[in-house]
């Protein structure tokens, strides 16, 4: 059977798997609709939670971006999981006493304004449109891959399984959807992870073999410092190494968190268990899940780093880096355990040209100053392909020599093993590209894996894109049919027609998700920054002050997310772009042009800061709370019913 | 009246308990993690450096245990004060 006929299989077979849960669980009322009728336990909610969180960047990326970017990249691991820590302790039990649907609804009830909650809605909504986007694009990319259809027919076909279970079956569907779902992905993500650790270090469990000696070297060397030699061997940095901007990293990491803490779309899993107590439990059960992912990811990152490394300088395995050859393309064409270079080279992930045409592929990193040299070249020739036919080309045809000149010493100055490159004949890095992606989606091969396992992880990327897109667009339905329409537009709708309204606006929304995501308005990739930064910047720090003070009032609260949304939102812009619209920022998104070196994914705590300021200040010049919000903020504040809470 | 002071005996107590779980939540990941990976280089845990290793796996178990310890000592606390479900 070949790979394609495999990976439809058990693609198929997982999506039946979602159908056949989603027509058995559908919703019949709005409460089950938004909150699953507040009847899940805090196990199963929390392996929901765990597959609504973990999205196509969590699967496919985030082990590429650790493995390149190395212990800088920890952000990602810490970020995104102390979040939970900040969901158990600051938020979650309190929004579950509250008992409503949706965030907006908390915030319009405890600051005592529509205002306040239309506000609330605009954060939402800006944060979970953007958010989906990616997913989609991740469904598209990765249907694309592995069943050979164009992107556009990928994401069309991810849209059509998505409406189909997440508009009927609403939270109660999405929620026992998620669960099949989880199981999918953590099984396509661990079973490579444990094969390539016995492989690279005898350890069965992954999270061992990443501090666990170097096994084809004999043990005796520290994986981790195998690793860190044969990479700054070809000049790149130390997987280990530290930092280039402390307070950078300390900054992302905290946008990282309190923004996974302000996810609409994480938090109102916590609506949907029936108990306080168990929504406490629920997140520590969602971040054991969570965390089965995140503790091998490191090691799925570090181990293809060595393995795809090791794989272009054969002498490295055994020996020394330079001890052998680089790999040959005759090699590659002829062994069919490397068959999965030209595999990937087709899908434009991995890139290599043999530039000295020595039939070698030299992969290292090359040094700053032949960068800036070659560009140089390209420069001069550019310019002389463009000149005039009747221009005098010989001022550019002496630049192009110049330049040539300039690059050839600083080949005779750069240096590769303890020899010159002009020394080797190398001119250049010829393994040009190595997507990120690449690391997960190519594991199994790489590990020469049997088919099934790379089927499974397609099956695994989809799951992980599809449940959080499922998760997204029910938070962005809820907040339009029960916070904009029955809360504000039409408060005497019937339950009936409330369904219908989320329904339709789940519909609506999922176009509009698959629309963007055909066109990427050039943001996908910079979600992070957005959604995470505006998360941290406005939702987590308005329910902080909800549940947390007294005295803030409604228009503490309202000033304060206008000024976290607006301060943080054009911090990004300025360093990415007016709207992400290419060509447009101020400034350029170098560490030196940042302010104080934090990029814009590290300014959501400084919009939270400046939204807690505003917010203060304002209250306090503001007309106290009445007497019904001190009711309600004493109620939520203690577990048992409402009714006890407020006797005093 | 009674409940109001039980009440607020029971939010104080819970912040308490909050605020220790904050430094501990702190210490390992933006502590042990990033500020003090430097400082802390010579100690190893197997064949990583300890601010590395809780950067990409200790602090997540940390979390994990500080869930889990925080919703016990918060149900023994619901008890003691008779606001539980």
């Amino acid at each position: 059977m070949d790979q394609f006929t495999l990976n439809l299989i058990v693609i198929g077979l997982s999506f039946a798997l979602y159908f056949g849960i989603a027509f058995w669980a559908r919703a019949g009322s709005t409460a089950e609709f938004y909150a699953a009728g507040q009847g899940v336990g805090p196990v199963v909610n929390g392996m929901a939670t765990a597959a609504d969180w973990m999205s196509a960047a969590s699967f496919i990326s985030m082990a590429g971006l650790i493995a390149f970017g190395g212990y800088n990249n920890s952000v990602f691991l810490m970020g995104w999981t102390g979040g939970y820590v900040l969901l158990a302790l600051l938020l979650a039990p309190y929004l579950r006493k509250f008992g409503k649907f949706t965030v907006p609804e908390f915030v319009g009830d405890r600051f005592y304004s529509t205002s306040a909650r239309m506000v609330a809605v605009v954060c939402l909504i800006v944060i979970s449109v953007t958010y989906v986007i990616g997913q989609m694009v991740g469904v598209g990319v990765t249907f694309a891959r592995f069943l050979e259809v164009s992107t556009t027919t990928g994401l069309l076909i991810g849209s059509a399984v998505v409406f189909a279970y997440a508009v009927f079956g609403g939270m109660k569907g999405i929620t026992y959807t998620q669960v099949a779902q989880y199981v999918v992905l953590i099984i396509a993500y661990t079973i490579p992870a444990i094969f390539i650790s016995l492989q690279l270090t005898g350890s069965f469990l992954p999270q061992l073999g990443l501090i666990g000696g170097y096994a084809p070297g004999g043990g005796e060397v520290a994986f981790l410092d195998k690793l860190d030699q044969v990479v700054t061997d070809l000049g790149f940095a130390a997987y280990t190494a530290d930092t280039p901007n402390m307070l950078n990293m300390f900054l992302v990491t905290m946008s990282l968190m309190i923004g996974t803490a302000g996810l609409p779309h994480v938090i109102i899993r916590f609506f949907t268990v029936p108990k306080v107590s168990d929504a406490r439990l629920s997140a520590g059960w969602a971040l054991v899940f969570i965390a089965l992912l995140y503790t091998v990811a490191p090691a799925v990152g570090s181990m293809a780093r060595l393995n795809i490394t090791t794989t272009f300088w054969p002498g490295a395995t055994t020996g020394e880096t330079f001890s052998a050859p680089a790999l040959s393309i005759a090699e590659i064409d002829s062994n069919p355990e490397l068959a999965w270079i030209r595999n990937w080279e087709k899908t434009g992930l991995l890139a290599f040209s043999d530039k000295n045409g020595d039939g070698l592929i030299q992969y290292f990193n090359e040094p700053a100053p032949l960068v800036a040299a070659n560009k140089a070249v390209a420069d001069a020739q550019a310019a002389l392909a463009a000149a005039a036919a009747d221009a005098d080309k010989a001022p550019l045809e002496q630049a192009v020599t110049d330049a040539t000149a300039a690059r050839d010493a600083v080949l005779a100055e750069a240096t590769l093993g303890g020899q010159t490159l002009a020394a080797q004949g190398i001119v250049g890095n010829e393994l040009t590209t190595v997507n990120n992606d690449i690391m997960v989606l190519a594991n199994p091969e790489i590990a020469r894996l049997p088919g099934w396992v790379i089927a499974l992880v397609a099956a695994g990327g989809l799951a992980a894109a599809l449940s959080t897109a499922a998760g997204l667009l029910l938070a962005i339905s809820s907040a339009i049919s029960h916070d904009l329409i029955k809360g504000a537009l039409n408060p005497k709708i019937s339950e009936k027609g409330e369904l219908l309204a989320a329904r339709i606006s789940m519909a609506f929304a999922i176009v509009l998700a698959t629309w963007l995501g055909l066109d990427p308005p050039g943001f996908a990739a910079q979600v992070v920054a957005l959604a995470f930064g505006l998360a941290a910047a406005t939702i987590f720090p308005v329910l902080m002050m909800g549940i947390f003070s007294t005295k803030v009032t409604k228009e503490g609260a309202i000033v304060g997310m206008l000024v976290g949304l607006i301060s943080t939102a054009v911090y990004i812009f300025i360093y990415l772009g007016w709207f992400f619209v290419p060509g447009t920022n101020w400034l350029p998104n170098t560490p030196d042009a940042h302010w104080m070196g934090i990029s814009p994914a590290g300014f959501g705590p400084i919009g939270a800061i400046l939204n807690f300021a505003a917010a203060y200040i304002v209250s306090a010049m503001t007309k106290a709370p009445p007497q019904d919000v001190q009711d309600l903020i004493q109620s939520i504040r203690v577990p048992k019913g409402a009714g006890a809470a407020q006797a005093h | 009246m009674a409940d109001k002071t039980s009440s607020n005996a029971y939010w104080a107590a819970n912040i308490r308990v909050i605020v220790i779980s904050m430094v501990i939540w702190f210490a390992c990941s933006f502590g042990l993690g990033i500020i003090l990976r430097p400082a802390l280089s010579g100690i190893h845990i197997g064949g990583a450096d300890l601010g590395f290793w809780f950067a990409q796996n200790g602090a997540i178990y940390v979390f994990l245990v500080l869930i889990f310890a925080y919703a016990a000592k918060m149900n023994k606390l619901d008890k003691e004060h008779g606001v539980e479900e």
